[in-house]
This record gives structure tokens, C-alpha cells and sequence, in this order.
């Protein structure tokens, strides 16, 4: 490890003398610091974009986890249902939802002035349950209320939590898809580069030059700009999550919280080392093709 | 060092020249000549497996050339001095990087070489010209930065392609007494040239054996000339 270390920070540091010998180029260095700039931007975004849906899945899934409501058609049923509730192992607890609670629930669509005793409303009794034999529950209370519907809200709460899952995997296969790119872009960079310093590297082979040598000046260039390339993209990305709404509890906001903001510092890293193998193999390979 | 075995080389369905063979052993000193197109050229880079024969064997230090790994050519290479034709260098480099260059890419800045390129330079008389870039020097001079370049490495063997091409006589000669200084201290010579001049001065320096490239044959030419 501290080996390693050395070696990057050697790396970093770099031999000015070696990396002298490939001219300074302006165009494919512009092409790979832009385009590792963009893609990082992209990538914090579909970073936060994972990681948001990730936790607004885990939230929903979490939320109404252990919570089930029955209904009945009429209050007359309640008792016997409440006691059935009671006698059934597992359920924490089984509650009347009174008839003001309803209208609370109510009034968001209806408005408050609505006249519930009109209404053929059912009653409705909140469960939480705790590891309760729902199938079993589910069977004595057809025995027993056939007119009861217990609703453990796995309906509804399961194409939310695919949904928000799906976009998670979205997230991933977009990051997925922008490491290809970079990838890609900073390969056809540095064979551009070097078939531009042909003649560089024909008098290096010239004087004894090994395709290493001749290899590592282009890589450590690379690396740099995809890093530096990578790091604004990083920071300007992180600065336009910040400066998004905050959002609410239903949708919140796209970003990161807390030790996530460590996250997206990771991808100058990941670039710069996608960009050093990127350009190892590449230059390696059109060197052993030039001859 | 150098052993071409009946080397044959064809360009462009032309055959250039067919069973040549060539043997440049340590100390000996060798000047190469022929009417212009004849191959010299072609044939000095065939020494340094610059090309590859379409027939024959070439050995470099005892190595078959043929399925010889590049990085074994790199360091093969670094054992031959070449002055080419028409130097080329690093034009966005100084002159002094330009003739470091050989030891730059051996790993060998910082040693007791570099310490010696002031001497080098002032040697082929170009300390004036450290800063200067190759393509603000005049052809000459350029010519002995690539003389220079060329010995940076303590070689065993210089190859020089018309080193005199671009130079007055009073510095050819200068340049041919380089030249033979290097081949006292033990090392191989091969001047390839059509300068009559320069190869009687060498003759009458050295023991120099004169070859000629005539019908594509080489071919010895001692007593002519
Ligand atoms: N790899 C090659 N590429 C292009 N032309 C070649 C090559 N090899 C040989 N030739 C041709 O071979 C011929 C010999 O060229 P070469 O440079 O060896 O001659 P030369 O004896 O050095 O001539 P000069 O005295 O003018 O320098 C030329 O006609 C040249 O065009
Ligand atoms: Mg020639």
C-alpha cells in the first residue's frame, strides 16, 4: 500500500523532462478536459438520482411497512373484529379510526363541510402488526366477517417501490453508460494524439526509446486533464444539486445527505483511473502498431 | 556488432540490391559509397533495423533481427549511434534536450553523461546554440547536434549517413576528425558518402575500408579511389 502511494504520488509528480518530449497539443487536451468535465456533471447527477431513489423506495417500502387497515360495511361489525384482532397473535395493536379522524383524512378532497353521516362511509380499523399470520387473519375473517376487506396496502405501496427502483437501476445504468463514453472519448483523444506526434515518436524510437518511455508521457497527461477535467465537473455538478429545490416528503428533492457528499468526490478519482488505463491500453496498442 | 548476411532489399517490386553482406566488428571503420539512389541510405537502415530486409539476416550483437521484440531493438538502438541523412529532432525542444534526448529515454538523466553535455557540445562546437531550437540552427549545425546525439550514449558503433552533406570543407573536416577520434577510442565507423574529398582525408587518417554500391552489389573499392 504505502508502495502504491509512493508510485501515485511519483505519478503526480511526474519526470518534466519525460513528459517534454510530446508537444504541448491544445485540441485533444481541450477534447478530454471538456468531455470528462460533462460527464462528470452527468455522472453526479445520476449518482444523486441512484441514490435518491434509493432511499425514497426505501422510505415508502419502510413507512407502511407493519401497517394494515380493515374495513367494514358497518360500525355494528367493529366489535366483533376488534376482538377477533386482539385474540390474533402478532398484531400490536388494532384501532377504531373514529368518524372526526376520518373526516380530517377526508377533507383534503372534499372539503371540510362534508356531511359524513350521509355518507356511506365504512369504518375502518388500523392495524399494526408485528410479524402477525396475515394469510391466516385474512382466512378466519372470511369465516367469521365475510364483508370485511383487510388492506395491507401492498396494492399500492408495490408499484411505488418498483417504480422508485427501477429508477435507481436507471441511475447506475447511466453511470454505467457515462464511464463507457469517457472512456471512449479519452481513447479516440489519445489515439488522435498520437498519430498528430507521428514524428515525435519515430526520433524517440529512433534514439532508443522503449514504448513504455514513449507510452507514459502520453498517459500521465491524459490522467491529468481527465482529473482536473473530472474535478470541475464534479464541483459544478454538486453546485447546481445545491442550488435545487428542496423538495417534499412525497418527492424529495434529487441530492445527496450527510456522508453522501463524500460520494460524488469519487469520481475525479474513478475518471482519473479510468482515464490512466484508458490511455495505457490505447497508447500501448497503437504504438505496437506503428512500425 | 553489425552482421548483414546476404541481405536482399526490394522496394516497390524494385529489387535494390541482393546478397549483400557486411560485417562491422569493433574498431573498424567503414565508408560506404555509390551513385545517389544506389540504397546507402536504405542500407544504413537496415544496420539499425530501421527497415527489414526482404532477404537475409541481419544480426544486432549477436541477435537475429527477425522476431526480435521492439523493446530488444530499444535497447539494441541505444548501442548504435545514428546520424541521419536528414536529422530530425524534437523541433519544440532546445538544442540541449534535444541531444539528451538518448539518455532521457534510457533512464539516464542526472548521470555522469549528462555532466558531460557541455563537453559533448562544445565538442562538435554548438555551446552557443544550447538554447536554440533545432529548426532555428543552420543545416551544419544541425548535422553535428545529430553527431552529438548520436554519441551521447557511448555507442559502440556510429553510423553516419553524408555527415558532410550540408557543410563546408574546413568543418566536414572537423567533423571526419570527430569521427575518427571516436573510432581510436574503439569504436565502429561507417560513413556512408559520395564526398571523394572526405574519403581520400579519411583514408590517409585511417584504416578504412571503402565500399561501393554499384548494380546492387556492394562491393570493395580500395585501390580507385
Ligand atoms: N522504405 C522506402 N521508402 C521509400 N523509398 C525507398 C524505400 N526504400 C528504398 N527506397 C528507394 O530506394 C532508392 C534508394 O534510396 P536511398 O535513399 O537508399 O539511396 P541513397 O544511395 O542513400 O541516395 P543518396 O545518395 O541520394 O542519399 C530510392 O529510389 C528510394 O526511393
Ligand atoms: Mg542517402
Amino acid at each position: 500500500m504505502k508502495a502504491l502511494l509512493a508510485q501515485a504520488a511519483a505519478f503526480l509528480k511526474g519526470d518534466p523532462q519525460a513528459d517534454r518530449i510530446v508537444p504541448p497539443s491544445g485540441f485533444t487536451a481541450r477534447l478530454t478536459i471538456l468531455s470528462a468535465a460533462a460527464m462528470a456533471f452527468l455522472a453526479v447527477f445520476a449518482l444523486a438520482l441512484s441514490l435518491s431513489m434509493g432511499r425514497l423506495a426505501a422510505d415508502w417500502a419502510g413507512e407502511l411497512e407493519g401497517t394494515a387497515t380493515l374495513r367494514l360495511p358497518d360500525a355494528e361489525a367493529a366489535e366483533t373484529a376488534l376482538a377477533l384482532l386482539q385474540a390474533t397473535p402478532g398484531i400490536a395493536q388494532a384501532r377504531l379510526i373514529p368518524p372526526e379522524e376520518q373526516q380530517a383524512l377526508l377533507a383534503p378532497w372534499f372539503g371540510p363541510d362534508l356531511p359524513l353521516d350521509d355518507l356511506p362511509l365504512p369504518t375502518l380499523i388500523e392495524i399494526t402488526e408485528d410479524g402477525a399470520d396475515l394469510a391466516g387473519l385474512r382466512a378466519r375473517l372470511a369465516g367469521e366477517l365475510p364483508e370485511a376487506i383487510l388492506d395491507t396496502h401492498d396494492a399500492w405501496r408495490g408499484p411505488l417501490v418498483a417504480a422508485a427502483d427501477r429508477l435507481r437501476l436507471l441511475g447506475w445504468i447511466c453511470l454505467t453508460l457515462i464511464a463507457g463514453v469517457t472512456v471512449a472519448i479519452i481513447t479516440l483523444a489519445v489515439r488522435t494524439s498520437l498519430a498528430a506526434n507521428n514524428q515525435v515518436i519515430g526520433v524517440l524510437r529512433l534514439v532508443g526509446a522503449r514504448d513504455v518511455t514513449i507510452a507514459r508521457a502520453f498517459v500521465r497527461r491524459f490522467t491529468l486533464r481527465a482529473l482536473l477535467g473530472a474535478a470541475s465537473g464534479t464541483v459544478l455538478g454538486c453546485t447546481a444539486i445545491l442550488l435545487l429545490p428542496a423538495g417534499d416528503a412525497v418527492l424529495p428533492g434529487l441530492g445527496f445527505r450527510g456522508a453522501g457528499w463524500l460520494l460524488p468526490l469519487l469520481i475525479p478519482i474513478l475518471a482519473a483511473l479510468a482515464a490512466f488505463a484508458a490511455t495505457r491500453a490505447a497508447a500501448l496498442s497503437v504504438l505496437k502498431e506503428m512500425t | 556488432m553489425i552482421e548483414l548476411e546476404n541481405i536482399a532489399y526490394s522496394y516497390g517490386g524494385r529489387a535494390l540490391f541482393h546478397d549483400v553482406s557486411l560485417t562491422l566488428g569493433p574498431g573498424s571503420f567503414h565508408i560506404l559509397t555509390g551513385a545517389s539512389g544506389t540504397g546507402k541510405t536504405t542500407l544504413l537502415r537496415l544496420c539499425y533495423g530501421d527497415l527489414t530486409p526482404t532477404g537475409g539476416t541481419v544480426r544486432l550483437f549477436g541477435r537475429d533481427l527477425a522476431g526480435m521484440e521492439r523493446d530488444r531493438l530499444a535497447l539494441s538502438r541505444r548501442r548504435i549511434g545514428v546520424v541521419h541523412q536528414e536529422a530530425r529532432f524534437l523541433d519544440h525542444l532546445p538544442l540541449r534536450d534535444n541531444v539528451a534526448l538518448p539518455l532521457a529515454m534510457a533512464d539516464r538523466l542526472g548521470g555522469e553523461e549528462e555532466a558531460q553535455l557541455g563537453d559533448l557540445l562544445a565538442w562538435v562546437g554548438l555551446t552557443g546554440q544550447i538554447d536554440q531550437r533545432p529548426p532555428e540552427l543552420s543545416g551544419g549545425e544541425r548535422q553535428r547536434a545529430a553527431l552529438a546525439r548520436a554519441v551521447i550514449m557511448s555507442p559502440e558503433i556510429v553510423l553516419a549517413d553524408e555527415p558532410t552533406g550540408n557543410i563546408d570543407w574546413e568543418m566536414s573536416e572537423r567533423l571526419l576528425q570527430l569521427l575518427i577520434e571516436l573510432n581510436r577510442s574503439g569504436k565502429a565507423v561507417l560513413i556512408a558518402t559520395h564526398d571523394l574529398a572526405l574519403i581520400r582525408q579519411a583514408k590517409s587518417a585511417v584504416d578504412a575500408r571503402v565500399l561501393r554500391l554499384k548494380d546492387g552489389q556492394l562491393e570493395m573499392a580500395g585501390a580507385a579511389l
